[in-house]
């Protein structure tokens, strides 16, 4: 799966099982490992990825995502961005705070994944669903 | 879709006037197509069996797959497809058993040239397109329980606790850990406790390669189940950056004993249990 992999444009898969979480995962374990990101930087983004994926396949009923590498001139990273259809998030703030959940998990996916990456941007209403872009750059 | 009488009266008559020419070409042509990966005696040995099935059916009445007459038919279709794809061939050298009677079909009503031959031929075409589909239908549902089969096959091989120690026991985790499998983790870690009446248990987390909340809420399960039945885990296998991916996320293990290797981790618990480790001193000579 890693092997074929065109780093030249941006990636995307669809999450529609967890089987395509573990999918999300290692497009962007192998994404992260093009841009030389370290072992470090790689589990944490890899971890956002499959934080910020689970969420869109228990909350947002399914989406895709896109992987894409990107370069502001200086240092290499890695912009992945999360887009589902769903009901959105009502309340953002509280859905950022540590331990709250509405699904039974320990409720820091969300504000963890923020922690785990360098930029974090979301996007949510309940007319277009929830659209998640987090960006991890090279050291 | 059902072959009316007259039309399954010829169709008997056809197939069953030069029974043993009509499963020799009919083999022919599975074998051309399978070259050679089936031995040509057992290939005729099912052409044979699907064509007495096919005679059988339609001397019974109106030939029709869905009936209670076919029910024979059926199952010599489905035995095909279940043996092919238990063998490793693909849906098309499976069905091709079965789509190679059109051809032996089309020779013969060639060769009666009688009137209404072609609508004939037709209505034997649809018929063979529907055993085709049948057998496609069920070589598919063989292969996916096969798969459904490794898949558990897989589980139990993934998930093995170990003792290590007396009263000391160890599930080495490796891959991914989703619902499923940590539910077979907890099981077989709970039984082996029981079994061994092992008071501890380390949970080796090396081969797991992202740690994210749902892996860690599923480790902190196992882990509380654990101590209600007694005993007391530790995790181990902690490698720096899953280490830092933990703090980052903000998930707490609480008072749970955590190390970075197995090696500390039964050094940890044997201390506990009292066990004293000492290199043997090296004997002087005088």
């Amino acid at each position: 799966m890693t092997a074929g992999i065109d780093l030249g444009h941006p990636q995307a898969q669809a999450i529609r099982s967890d089987e395509d979480v573990v999918r999300v995962r290692q497009l962007v374990r192998a994404v992260a490992v093009a841009v030389k990101l370290s072992l470090v930087d790689q589990t944490k983004v890899v971890t956002a990825a499959s934080e910020l994926a689970r969420n869109t396949l228990v909350y947002g009923g399914g989406g895709a995502v896109e992987v894409t590498i990107v370069d502001n001139g200086r240092r290499k990273g890695v912009r992945i961005v999360f887009a589902d259809s769903g009901p959105g998030i009502p309340d953002l703030d509280l859905a950022l705070t540590d331990g709250y959940t509405t699904g039974g998990g320990l409720g820091l996916g969300l504000s963890g994944a923020r922690r785990l990456v360098d930029e974090f941007g979301i996007e949510t209403s309940a007319a277009t669903g929830t659209r998640i872009t987090v960006t991890k750059w090279s050291r | 879709m059902a072959l009316s009488t007259e039309e399954t009266g010829r169709l008997v008559a056809l197939l069953g006037a030069q029974a043993d020419r009509v499963t020799s070409r009919w083999t022919e042509i599975v074998t051309s197509s399978l070259r050679g990966r089936l031995s040509q005696a057992e290939l005729r040995r099912q052409v044979q069996d699907l064509h007495s099935a096919i005679i059988t059916t339609g001397e019974q009445g109106d030939f029709d797959l869905s009936a209670d007459n076919a029910a024979e038919l059926r199952a010599a279709l489905s035995e095909l497809s279940r043996g092919r794809a238990r063998q490793g061939f693909s849906a098309t050298e499976t069905s091709i058993s079965v789509f190679a009677l059109k051809d032996v079909l089309a020779e013969l009503v060639q060769e009666s040239d009688g009137k209404g031959a072609l609508h004939d031929y037709v209505a034997f075409a649809k018929l063979v397109d529907e055993m085709g589909l049948f057998t496609f239908d069920s070589f598919v549902r063989t292969r996916e329980s096969l798969i459904a089969d490794q898949a558990e096959q897989l589980l139990e091989l993934s998930t093995p606790v170990v003792k290590l120690w007396e009263g000391v026991v160890a599930v080495p985790l490796v891959g991914t850990l989703d619902s499923a499998r940590a539910q077979v983790v907890m099981e077989r870690l709970l039984q082996t406790l029981v079994d061994t009446s092992s008071p501890y248990a380390i949970i080796d987390i090396t081969g797991v390669p992202a740690v994210d909340t749902q892996v860690a809420q599923h480790i902190l399960k196992t882990v509380v189940a654990a101590r209600l039945m007694g005993a007391d885990c530790i995790i181990s296998g902690i490698r720096p950056q899953i280490a830092q991916t933990i703090v980052a996320l903000g998930i707490e293990f609480g008072d749970i004993a955590t190390k970075a290797s197995l090696a500390d981790a039964l050094r940890h618990v044997l201390r506990l249990t009292g066990v004293e480790t000492a290199r043997r001193q090296p004997r002087r000579d005088a």
